[in-house]
C-alpha cells in the first residue's frame, strides 16, 4: 500500500473541505501550545475532595461496580489479606504477581504458604497480583500502567485480580493520572499500554442482562493501604 | 381567571391551524375564550392557513419559505401570535428564522415573528402568568406531551399545572408520555405501519393508566390516538387540553360515537 | 457489506411482525433509557460536559488536518506504523498485507463498526485469515451468519433462548453437550469457547474510540476485557479508525470520556478503557511486537465538506437509537446496513448514496429525542430534513408525493381557494365518516385507514363561524 499518496489525498480532501491550504504558520503555534501544555476541561466536582473523602467516595464507587475492596492500616496487612481473599473464595495459595518494585515492600515471607511466582500471565494461572499506579475516585477507576516489571496480562487472563493500591495515589479524576505520567516520563511519556479499571470484566449483551467474567476476570479484589 | 396582569391587553393574533380549522373548530374558540378571559384582544386573520411545516418536512425549502412569508405577513403586527399546537408554534418559533439565510430583511422579520410566537398554554402560563382556570371536568385523565411542544418548546409542567387547578379533574401521569405517538405529519401515511405499532404502544399505556379521558396539546397527535382507539373499539374521551382549560366540554369528544344506538 | 437499505419498507414489516425480535425490543425500550437518565441524574455537571464535549469536538474538526498528522507522527515515534487509506478497498488490503507478513492464520477482533463499514471478514476468509470475533454480542451474530443490529450491543435483537439454541446448534462440534438455559452459563461457555482463540491467534484487531493526537495514543472502551485480549496476546495488533475520531489531548479525551459511557449504557464509566502507545518495549513482557493504525477515509472528509459536518461529532454511544422510537419498534436490521437509528439515517446515504438509502431519513416523526440525548449535540432531525431537501432537488421522489406537495403549495399560498377546497374537502370527510362520525376507508390516506378511523370533522371551519361572530 502506497502510505504516502493516502496521507496526500486525505489531507487534500480534508483541506477543501477546510476550505484552507495547512494551517497558518500563527495557527500552527497555537495548535501546537495547546498539545504541549494540556488544559483541563471540567472536572466534576464529585472529584474535589480531601484525601479521606477520596478514599471513601472510591470505595463506594468500586464497590458498586462489584469490585470488592478493603482498607488496611498499613503495608504489613497485605500479603496476609491476601491469604484470608484466597480461602474466603476457595482459591488455591498459588497466584502469580508482577515483577513489579512496588510490590517488594510487602512482607510476603511472613505468609509462607502463598506461592507466588513473579512474571506475567499465563492461561492457567488463576489469580493475578498486581499494583495499581492511581486510583480516581471518581468512578472508582483504577489505573495500571505497564512497563519491564508490569506486564499487562496480568490484568486479564487469570479469573481472579488482586490489585494493591496506595491510598496517598487515589486521586479525583483522571486528569491528575495524566499529570502524573506527564511529570515521570518525559517526551514519550505514555506507556505502552494504561488500563483503566472499573470493576471485574462483564457483560449486557444477552437481553441486556448483567453478567461478570466476560473475558477478563470474574473478580476484582481492591487492597487500599492507608499508611 | 384567578390573575389577570393589570393593565396588559395584548393583541393577540390567534394561529387556528390547519387541522383545528378542518377538523376541530371547537379546539379554535375555546383558545379563543382562554385568551379573552386572561385580558387579551384576540383576533384570527382570514389570510391565514398554514404553517409551512408539511413542505418544510418534505424538503421542499423554496414551498415553506413563500408560505413562511405569508405568515409572516399576516402575523407580524400583533403583540402575540399563539398556537393551539406545539409543532406549529414550534415551526414558528424555531424553524422560521433558519429558512432566510441568504436575505437579512426576510431573515430580520422571521426572527421578529418568532420571538412572539408561543404555544396556547405556556403562554398563558409563562407570559400572562395564568396559575389557575375557571372550569369542571369530573373524571380521570391523562396527558399525552407532543414532541415539539415539548422539545422545541420546553412546554410540560405547564398543561399539568393548569389542569391540577380544574375542578374535580385528576391527573394521572401516562408511562412514556414524552414517547412520540407515531403522527409525525406525512409519516403516519408514508410509513404506517411503523406509526400504527407506535400509536399501538401510545394506546396500550393510556389504557394501563385506567383514565377515562386522554388529553394533548395537538390535534395531529389527538386525532392520530383517537383513530387508533376508535379502530380498537375502545371508548376513551379524546380532547385538546383547550378544551377542558376553558370548560368547553359539551360537545363530543374526538372522534366520538354519534350512533343513535349509544344509550343514555 | 451490501446495503439492503433500499427494501427498508418490506424489512420493517417483516421485523414487526418477528415475535423473537419484538419480545427482545420490549424489553430494550425501557434498558438503556432508563439507565441513561439515571446516570444523567447522579452528574451535575453533565449538561456543560455535553457543551464541553461539543466545543473539543468541532474545535477538532475544524482543525482535523493539523490534528491528524500530529497523531500519525507521534504514532510512529512510539515505534507504531501509521497507513492512511481513502477507500475500504485499501484498508481491506492492507490488514490483509500486514497478516500475510507474519504468515497470520487467524485474527482476533474486538468490536469495530469500521470492520463491518469495510466488509473486512468475508474479504479476510476469502484470503485463508479466519477473523474471530470475540465481543460476546458480535461472537453471537457472527455464529448466527448475521450483521450486527445495534453499534453497541450488537446481538440485542436476539431472546436469550435464541442464543442458546444457536449455542447448541454451533458449540457441538467443539464439545458442547447439552442446551444451556441461563445466562450466566451462556456467557461461560463463550467464554470457554473463545479463550484459546485468544491465544492462538497472530493478529489482533481491534477499532478505537479516540485517537489521541497529544501522544499518538489509540483508546477503546469496552466492558468485557475481550479488546485487551485481542490486542496484547497476539504478535501484531491492528487498529481500524475513521480520521474523525481524532482528539487533541489526553485531557479533552477525559472530557468526552466522561459523557460516552453515561449517554451509551448509563454506566458511570466501562469496566476497561484501555490506552495503547505503540508496540512492546524494550523488556515488556507481553504485548504486541507491531503495533499499525488505519486511518481510514471512505467519505468522512466529504461529509466535513458539505453541510452534514457536524455528523462528524459523533461518538458511537448508541444514545440515539435507545431512545428512537421508529428503531425501538423494527430493530436494526431493517435499516439494512451498519449503522441504524438516527445516526444510521444521516451517514447511510453518504456512504451508500441517496438513492440506495433514501428511506432512512424519511422513516422518522422528528421527534426529537435523539438530538435531546446525543452527548454531542448532533441536530440529527434537522441533517435528516437536509437529507429530505436533497431528495426534492434531485427529484427522488415518489412522484405521488410530489404532485401532492405541488397542490398543497398551490392552495395553501392562496386563502380565498384554499378556503373553498377546506369546504369541498371537509364536505367529503363528513359524508365519508356517514352516522357514526368517524371513516374506516380514506382515499389519498390508505396509510392512515389502515390501521385507524379517521375521525369525521365536527363541522363548520374555525374561519366560517369566526367571521359569523
Amino acid at each position: 500500500m502506497n502510505v504516502k499518496g493516502g496521507r496526500a489525498r486525505i489531507m487534500r480532501s480534508l483541506r477543501r473541505g477546510l476550505k484552507r491550504d495547512e494551517v497558518s504558520a500563527e495557527i500552527r503555534v497555537q495548535l501546537t501550545a495547546r498539545l504541549a501544555e494540556p488544559k483541563c476541561n471540567l472536572v466534576p466536582a464529585r472529584s474535589d475532595k480531601t484525601a479521606d473523602a477520596r478514599v471513601a467516595l472510591f470505595t463506594k464507587m468500586a464497590e458498586s461496580v462489584q469490585a470488592s475492596v478493603l482498607r488496611v492500616p498499613d503495608a504489613s496487612q497485605v500479603p496476609n489479606a491476601i491469604a484470608h481473599y484466597l480461602a474466603d473464595n476457595n482459591l488455591p495459595s498459588d497466584f502469580v504477581m508482577a515483577p513489579d518494585k512496588t510490590l517488594d515492600v510487602y512482607p510476603w515471607t511472613k505468609c509462607p504458604l502463598l506461592n507466588i511466582r513473579r512474571g506475567k500471565a499465563v492461561d492457567a494461572d488463576q489469580v493475578s497480583v498486581t499494583a495499581a499506579e492511581m486510583g480516581f475516585a471518581e468512578t472508582g477507576t483504577l489505573m495500571l500502567t505497564s512497563d519491564a516489571t508490569r506486564p499487562s496480562t496480568l490484568n486479564f487472563l487469570p479469573e481472579n485480580h488482586i490489585v494493591v493500591l496506595r491510598a496517598n495515589r487515589i486521586a479525583g479524576g483522571y486528569e491528575e493520572g495524566w499529570r502524573l505520567l506527564r511529570k515521570n516520563g518525559g517526551p514519550n511519556f505514555m506507556p505502552r499500554t494504561v488500563n483503566m479499571i472499573t470493576g471485574p470484566s462483564r457483560t449486557g449483551d444477552i437481553e441486556q442482562t448483567m453478567q461478570l467474567g466476560a473475558h477478563g476476570p470474574r473478580r476484582l479484589h481492591i487492597i487500599i493501604v492507608e499508611d | 381567571m384567578n390573575t389577570t396582569p393589570k393593565g396588559l391587553h395584548p393583541r393577540v393574533g390567534l394561529f387556528v391551524t390547519c387541522l383545528v380549522d378542518l377538523f376541530r373548530p371547537s379546539v379554535g374558540f375555546a383558545a379563543v375564550k382562554l385568551l379573552e378571559d386572561a385580558g387579551c384582544v384576540v383576533e384570527a386573520p382570514g389570510a391565514q392557513t398554514c404553517c409551512g411545516q408539511p413542505a418544510h418536512n418534505s424538503g421542499d425549502k423554496s414551498s415553506t419559505r413563500a408560505v413562511a412569508r405569508r405568515v409572516i405577513e399576516t402575523f407580524e403586527n400583533y403583540d402575540a401570535v399563539v398556537a393551539p399546537s406545539g409543532s406549529c408554534a414550534g415551526m414558528i418559533r424555531h424553524h422560521y428564522p433558519g429558512l432566510f439565510p441568504d436575505d437579512e430583511t426576510w431573515c430580520k422579520r422571521a426572527e421578529a415573528l418568532a420571538s412572539k410566537t408561543f404555544e396556547l398554554v405556556s403562554y398563558l402560563t409563562d407570559e400572562l402568568s395564568v396559575t389557575a382556570v375557571d372550569a369542571n371536568y369530573e373524571g380521570v385523565v391523562t396527558y399525552h406531551d407532543g414532541c415539539a411542544g415539548l422539545r422545541e418548546l420546553g412546554v410540560r409542567e405547564q398543561p399539568r399545572r393548569l389542569l391540577k387547578s380544574v375542578n374535580r379533574l385528576e391527573v394521572r401521569e401516562l408511562s412514556g408520555a414524552e414517547v412520540c405517538c407515531g403522527f409525525g405529519g406525512t409519516f403516519c401515511i408514508k410509513y404506517p405501519d411503523i406509526s400504527i405499532r407506535m400509536v399501538s404502544d401510545k394506546v396500550a399505556d393510556i389504557i394501563a393508566t385506567d383514565a377515562e379521558t386522554l388529553l394533548a396539546g395537538d390535534l395531529g397527535c389527538l386525532l392520530n390516538i383517537a383513530g387508533r382507539l376508535s379502530r380498537q373499539g375502545r371508548h376513551i374521551k379524546v380532547r385538546h387540553v383547550a378544551e377542558v382549560l376553558a370548560d368547553m366540554v359539551n360537545g363530543p369528544a374526538i372522534g366520538e360515537r354519534k350512533s343513535p344506538k349509544r344509550a343514555g | 457489506m451490501q446495503p439492503t437499505s433500499h427494501d427498508f419498507v418490506a424489512r420493517a414489516r417483516k421485523s414487526l411482525d418477528e415475535e423473537g425480535l419484538q419480545e427482545a425490543l420490549a424489553r430494550f425500550r425501557t434498558g438503556f433509557t432508563v439507565k441513561r437518565a439515571e446516570a444523567a441524574a447522579r452528574m451535575p455537571e453533565f449538561e456543560a460536559l455535553r457543551d464541553a464535549a461539543v466545543e473539543i469536538k468541532t474545535h477538532t474538526i475544524d482543525h482535523l488536518d493539523f490534528y491528524l498528522e500530529h497523531f500519525a507522527d507521534k504514532v510512529e515515534d512510539s515505534g507504531g506504523k501509521v497507513h492512511w487509506c481513502v477507500t475500504p478497498e485499501e484498508a481491506r488490503q492492507t490488514v490483509l498485507d500486514i497478516c500475510r507478513a507474519v504468515n497470520a492464520k487467524s485474527a482476533t477482533k474486538s468490536k469495530s463498526m469500521i470492520g463491518e463499514e469495510i466488509a473486512l471478514n468475508p474479504f479476510l476468509e476469502e484470503n485463508g485469515i479466519e477473523p474471530i470475533e470475540t465481543d460476546l454480542g458480535e461472537y453471537i451474530v457472527q455464529l448466527a451468519g448475521e450483521y450486527p443490529s445495534h453499534i453497541i450491543a450488537p446481538a440485542v435483537h436476539k431472546t436469550k433462548d435464541e442464543v442458546a439454541d444457536l449455542f447448541y446448534d454451533r458449540h457441538k462440534k467443539h464439545g458442547a453437550t447439552k442446551r444451556l438455559d441461563e445466562v450466566d452459563e451462556l456467557v461461560d461457555e463463550a467464554r470457554a469457547m473463545l479463550r484459546q482463540r485468544f491465544i492462538a491467534a497472530d493478529v489482533g484487531i481491534t477499532g478505537a474510540n479516540f485517537l489521541v493526537a497529544e501522544t499518538g495514543t489509540t483508546a477503546i472502551v469496552t466492558n468485557e476485557g475481550n479488546g485487551d485480549l485481542t490486542q496484547i496476546l497476539p504478535r501484531v495488533h491492528i487498529v481500524l479508525a475513521t480520521i474523525e475520531k481524532v482528539i487533541p489531548t489526553l485531557e479533552d479525551m477525559s472530557t468526552v470520556l466522561r459523557v460516552l459511557a453515561r449517554s451509551a449504557t448509563g454506566q458511570e464509566f466501562s469496566a476497561y478503557t484501555t490506552l495503547s502507545t505503540g508496540p512492546k518495549r524494550q523488556g515488556d513482557l507481553d504485548g504486541p511486537d507491531q503495533f499499525h493504525v488505519i486511518l481510514l477515509d471512505n467519505g468522512r472528509s466529504k461529509i466535513l465538506d458539505s453541510e452534514f459536518r457536524e455528523a462528524l461529532r459523533c461518538i458511537k454511544c448508541g444514545a440515539c437509537m435507545n431512545h428512537c422510537p421508529v428503531y425501538g419498534s423494527i430493530g436494526g436490521h431493517a435499516y439494512g446496513w451498519v449503522y441504524p437509528g438516527p445516526i444510521g439515517a444521516v451517514l447511510t446515504p453518504h456512504l451508500v448514496g441517496l438513492e440506495e438509502a433514501r428511506h432512512l431519513p424519511n422513516a422518522s416523526t422528528f421527534c426529537g429525542r435523539c438530538e435531546e440525548v446525543c452527548p454531542m449535540r448532533i441536530p440529527l432531525p434537522d441533517l435528516m430534513r437536509r437529507w429530505r431537501e436533497h431528495e426534492f432537488v434531485d427529484r427522488l421522489l415518489p412522484p405521488r408525493y410530489r404532485l401532492g406537495l405541488v397542490l398543497w403549495s398551490w392552495f395553501v399560498r392562496r386563502p380565498g381557494a384554499y378556503r373553498m377546497a377546506i369546504v369541498v374537502a371537509r364536505t367529503a370527510l363528513r359524508l365519508l365518516g356517514g352516522r357514526k362520525g368517524r371513516i374506516q376507508n380514506l382515499p389519498f390516506g390508505r396509510g392512515w385507514t389502515l390501521g385507524r378511523d379517521m375521525p369525521a370533522p365536527e363541522g363548520g371551519s374555525f374561519h366560517r363561524q369566526w367571521r359569523r361572530r
